[in-house]
């Protein structure tokens, strides 16, 4: 039976590099043996990712894409179809459990100095992904058209109206209407379930491979690379599988415990997940008492908020959104500092990282919030420290006392 | 053999092709960029609507469906009509200057008929439909409410004559539609031609 089994193997590896490719990205894919908790998020991101796709596939087959019809296949979707309250329910969960899973991904990157040099194209990549993401979720929340839906998409497509010159007619060519429709829904559909889905899948390939170019880098932010053993191993690597297989195996299982009560138990999560407004269907002639964007999204909405118009426009405030989401492109050239790890920097960088933390929440909780005076004067304070974060960088970096870091990894 | 090589040919072949294979590109890409604008079908969708103006008592407000487009219609009482001067001190374009609106309601109501206003009800921030707030001093409002309109997404305001106040997001007045009145009490949103009215 193994001898009919590694023949096989030989066949197949004799037109296809499949062991060479299970050794390269795998078995003898040599990690830094000191990973922490932190480092579960990104084989959870995969997870999810592979969630969504599942349930999203299963999701397509019951649901319609017509501003007719869409609503009420959802409902239909949630009480006939055989089990289909569970595939949506997964779907909606997995689409904020995923923004929960890549948030914490990111920081683990600001923490550890993960973009910086030799990683900046894989930070890059990662950023790429997550912006890819944002748009696959605010395609996917007109799909369900109730109030939400399409107030939410009527807000986000007229952002860009406000684009000097060109805004009108590219607000047009998004909506392929004058209002937010049947035919925007349906296009937005297209794009949700085909097209940002394929970039997806194809942008976190190349993550992957492009991590195992230049391997992953660890709590110490030291390279592991600069030790090797007789064999050209790093000392400090372990082999992904098995060691890593099995570590990430019990995140899987810690997260598919919160993931499964959130499902069973909260699955609206008091209406953060899904909004009470969209359980109305869309209704082109009254907005909502009050709108918000889901969770993800309200730490730049309240940025959004914060600028006052200029000029007569709106732009300067969709400009400061945009480059809060962009700025996290340039980190690998912002950061200066001598140690990539929070482990050994100054106390500078550590006050700056945590005044960037509160205002990203602090900023995620005013978006939820109606705009009063005394929330607009908060949130232009919280988005005065997101910029500082990134624009004092160069500066706060250098002038950090950094501790000299270890030869070899640590444990903690 | 190598030698022989004429590398500038070579360099030049390769440009003029890869020259040739873009603009094919750029013109077989562009069907599918044309096709992302509005449909025939969508263009025409923005027929005239004719409304029943009997049917809206004073100091209240309806609204009809004019491309997809809430469109309010309000009978402005005249104590309404009085306070609206009232509010030029504090708002961002009191004589209308920005052509929100056809010439002929570039007057200080913005109406053809005074107690007719005819407004595109959607916020000039970020298309929300605001909230149709008429009462005089409401305590959410504060005491210098004269009535207009409350946009619950991003907090801007307007009077009854849909003028926007200053320091709120809405950067300019709404929009008034092209309208006309075919009888006293029949108007129609979206066609101000003259003629055969």
């Amino acid at each position: 039976m193994m001898n009919m089994l590694n023949k096989l193997i030989g066949w197949i590896d004799a037109r296809f590099p499949l062991m060479a490719t299970w050794k390269g990205h795998v078995s003898e894919y040599y990690a830094p043996k000191n990973f922490n908790f932190w480092y579960f998020f990104g084989s959870l991101a995969l997870l999810v990712l592979v969630i969504q796709i599942l349930s999203g596939i299963f999701l397509t087959m019951n649901y319609k894409p017509d501003a007719l019809f869409a609503f009420a296949s959802v409902e239909y979707i949630m009480r006939d179809v055989q089990w289909g309250w569970l595939l949506r329910y997964i779907h909606s969960t997995g689409a904020s459990m995923f923004f929960v899973v890549i948030y914490l991904h990111m920081f683990r990157g600001l923490m550890y100095g993960s973009y910086r040099a030799p990683r900046e194209l894989l930070w890059i990549i990662g950023m790429i992904i997550y912006l890819a993401l944002m748009g696959e979720a605010f395609m996917g929340y007109l799909l369900p058209w109730g109030q939400m839906s399409f107030w939410g998409a009527q807000v986000i497509v007229n952002l860009f109206s406000s684009v000097p010159f060109i805004g009108p007619d590219l607000a047009i060519m998004i909506r392929g209407d004058y209002v937010v429709s049947d035919i925007t829904l349906n296009r937005f559909f297209a794009l949700h379930v085909i097209a940002i889905p394929l970039v997806l899948v194809l942008i976190v390939g190349a993550h992957l491979v492009a991590l195992h170019e230049v391997g992953s880098n660890n709590p110490d932010g030291i390279e592991i690379k600069k030790n090797k053993d007789a064999n050209g191993i790093p000392l400090d690597g372990i082999p992904f599988h098995p060691y890593y297989t099995v570590k990430d195996g019990v995140g899987v299982i810690g997260f598919l415990i919160v993931f499964s009560a959130i499902v069973f138990f909260a699955p609206d999560m008091g209406g953060y997940f899904l909004e009470y407004n969209n359980f109305v269907p869309a209704n082109p002639m009254k907005t909502p008492e009050h709108i918000a964007p889901v969770w993800y999204f309200t730490p730049y909405y309240a940025i959004l908020r914060a600028v006052p118009p200029m000029f007569g426009s709106q732009f300067p405030g969709v400009v400061a959104m945009g480059v809060a989401t962009v700025a996290f492109f340039f980190l690998p050239w912002l950061d200066r500092g001598k140690v990539k790890s929070i482990r050994y920097r100054g106390p500078i960088y550590k006050g700056f990282l945590a005044a960037f933390v509160v205002s990203f929440i602090g900023l995620g909780y005013l978006g939820l919030m109606p705009a009063t005076p005394t929330y607009t004067l908060i949130s232009r304070i919280l988005a005065v420290v997101y910029f500082a974060f990134f624009v004092l960088m160069p500066w706060y970096t250098k002038i950090d006392k950094c501790k000299p870091e270890p030869e070899r990894v640590t444990f903690k | 053999m190598t030698d022989n090589v004429d590398h500038g040919k070579r360099r030049l072949l390769i440009a003029a092709s890869a020259a040739a294979g873009g603009v094919a590109a750029v013109g077989a890409g562009a069907p599918f960029v044309l096709s992302l604008q509005p449909s025939e079908r969508a263009k025409a969708a923005g027929a005239p609507v004719e409304v029943d103006l009997s049917q809206v008592a004073p100091g209240t407000m309806i609204s009809v469906e004019w491309q997809g487009k809430p469109v309010w219609i309000v009978h402005r009482t005249q104590e309404m009509l009085d306070l609206l001067p009232k509010n030029n001190g504090d708002l961002a374009d009191p004589g209308s200057e920005v052509p929100q609106q056809p010439e002929y309601c570039h007057n200080a109501s913005r109406s053809i008929r005074p107690e007719f206003l005819v407004v595109l009800g959607i916020c000039t921030h970020l298309g929300c439909s605001p909230t149709f707030r008429p009462e005089v001093a409401p305590a959410d409002l504060g005491s210098g409410w004269n009535g207009g309109w409350f946009c619950p997404c991003h907090g801007s305001r307007f009077d009854l004559a849909a003028r926007v106040f200053k320091g709120v997001p809405a950067p300019t007045n709404l929009i008034i539609p092209p309208h006309k009145y075919l009888s006293d009490t029949k108007l129609l949103i979206g066609d101000d031609s003259k003629g055969n009215a």
